[in-house]
């Protein structure tokens, strides 16, 4: 498993784009905000925490195909599923990738583009936590999506569709936590939310990934 | 006999035949008389005026596009536990009309919005998970489409189905948390004191009983066509091969 993970952060690192484009996409996406919705200070800072949440949902979705479908390709997905490791681990292990180089990098950078959007103060550590505790159910719940349309030719966009609703709660939460923040109320209970489904997606969805898995190497 | 072999596909149509015409029969009945009467023998509310009639619609409709998910559901667990081909193919059948039912639930709701609340839209906790809802019955449908393979489509909708269900429910409760809502609470709960008038709700109940064999009927009649399309391929993979 552990060779499993350290391969796919070399491939990511090494081939190409695939580590920089999530972080890079995040980036724009932030910087096109003003531009869409104005220069003023206080718009800026009221959706400062939903844009980031938002941007950095979106920069992780950007890299989700890549999870399985450059491994079915060449056939070595086939190989792991006929590896003495079980298909949970390696739906985990190749979300904890995914995770180590999109979600830690975005949560990492979110506190200085959230400087771009003058996040009011007081939210910066609440941004870095909500992001910290969220992205692992981002990537958990990407790779199930990945793993459903695998084999399919144009699944891209079939990916996004399935699974932005998915996403749905994780945002509410995570981005509520920082609003709270901001507005001076206890950030708490949402936070509490949100750690659950994180706990929740990590512990169960790899099972989900994993029958999935099974069925489109069939 | 077991109940399981009502779901032989053999079985299933000859059962179904003759069932089909007094489902869309009853549906008929209950309909026009539930709308009938609920849009003409009823009097106004004092506070909505006739704006009130449209949870003839409402209601039922809304009803009906949680429940065809919750069946989708019950029949993608039997697909996976059983492996009974009709019942994979009715979840397919049921996810469209799930989508119209959704859609007739949003938009009934926004026109009668307008002139009470108004606007057509608010991102009211009801109003929300409805959409979200309607996300899923897409994703759902998408995914059904977009494989070849029958099996293969069958097995992975149906674990979309599950996980979905768990997020569908997840996300009907976080959006709670987000947003103070302007859509009423339940009024036809059968363990509440304070329900909605007795005028308005005899014809509903008939409205909604029309709903749910319409419901039947579609379902019954595009897993039919579903059954039907299964054989056509067969046979002309068969005619292919010889």
């Amino acid at each position: 498993m552990k060779a499993l993970i350290a391969r796919d952060l070399r491939l990511a690192v090494r081939a190409g784009g695939g580590f920089g484009l999530g972080l890079a996409f995040f980036l724009i996406v932030v910087v096109l905000v003003p531009f869409g919705v104005g220069p003023e200070r206080e718009v800026l800072a009221r959706i400062a925490p939903g844009i980031l949440w938002v941007a950095s949902l979106l920069a992780a979705l950007l890299s989700l195909d890549r999870i399985f479908a450059l491994d079915f390709e060449d056939g070595s997905l086939a190989l792991l599923a006929t590896a003495p490791l079980p298909a949970e681990s390696i739906a985990l292990a190749k979300a904890l990738a995914h995770w180590i180089t999109t979600g830690l990098p975005l949560t990492l950078a979110a506190p200085l583009l959230g400087f771009l959007l003058h996040l009011p103060g007081p939210a910066y550590g609440l941004l870095l936590v909500t992001l910290l505790l969220g992205t692992p159910a981002l990537s958990t719940i990407g790779t199930f999506g990945a793993a459903l349309t695998v084999g399919l030719r144009r699944g891209g966009l079939l990916l996004s569709l399935l699974v932005l609703p998915l996403y749905v709660p994780t945002l509410i939460f995570g981005a509520e936590a920082v609003r709270r923040g901001v507005d001076g109320l206890s950030p708490t209970a949402p936070l509490m939310l949100l750690a659950a489904i994180t706990a929740a997606s990590v512990a169960l969805l790899p099972f989900a990934t994993a029958t999935v898995l099974r069925i489109n190497l069939r | 006999m077991s109940m399981w072999e009502l779901a032989n596909p053999k079985r299933f149509m000859g059962w179904t035949a003759p069932v089909l015409p007094w489902a869309f029969g009853g549906a008929a009945l209950c309909l026009t008389v539930g709308l009938v009467w609920g849009f003409f023998f009823t009097p106004d509310d004092f506070r909505q005026g006739s704006t009130v009639k449209i949870i003839y619609l409402h209601v039922p409709s809304a009803l009906m596009a949680i429940n065809t998910w919750f069946m989708m559901l019950v029949a993608s667990l039997i697909w996976l536990v059983r492996r009974h081909h009709v019942s994979a193919l009715a979840a397919k059948a049921a996810a469209p009309v799930g989508i119209v039912m959704t859609l007739i639930a949003l938009f009934t709701g926004a026109i009668w919005g307008q002139p009470m609340w108004g606007t057509y839209w608010a991102w009211d906790p009801r109003l929300t998970s409805f959409l979200i809802l309607f996300l899923f019955y897409l994703g759902y449908v998408a995914l059904w489409a977009a494989i070849d393979d029958a099996d293969t489509a069958a097995d992975l909708t149906s674990v979309l189905c599950l996980v979905g269900s768990v997020f569908a429910i997840l996300s009907r409760y976080a959006v709670n948390f987000w947003n103070q809502g302007l859509h009423q609470g339940a009024s036809l709960s059968l363990d509440k004191e304070e329900n909605v008038a007795d005028v308005f709700w005899l014809p509903l109940l008939v409205c909604i009983a029309g709903f749910v064999l319409l419901f039947i009927a579609l379902v019954l009649l595009r897993t039919r066509t579903e059954v039907r399309a299964r054989r056509t391929k067969a046979l002309m993979a068969r005619a292919a091969r010889a």
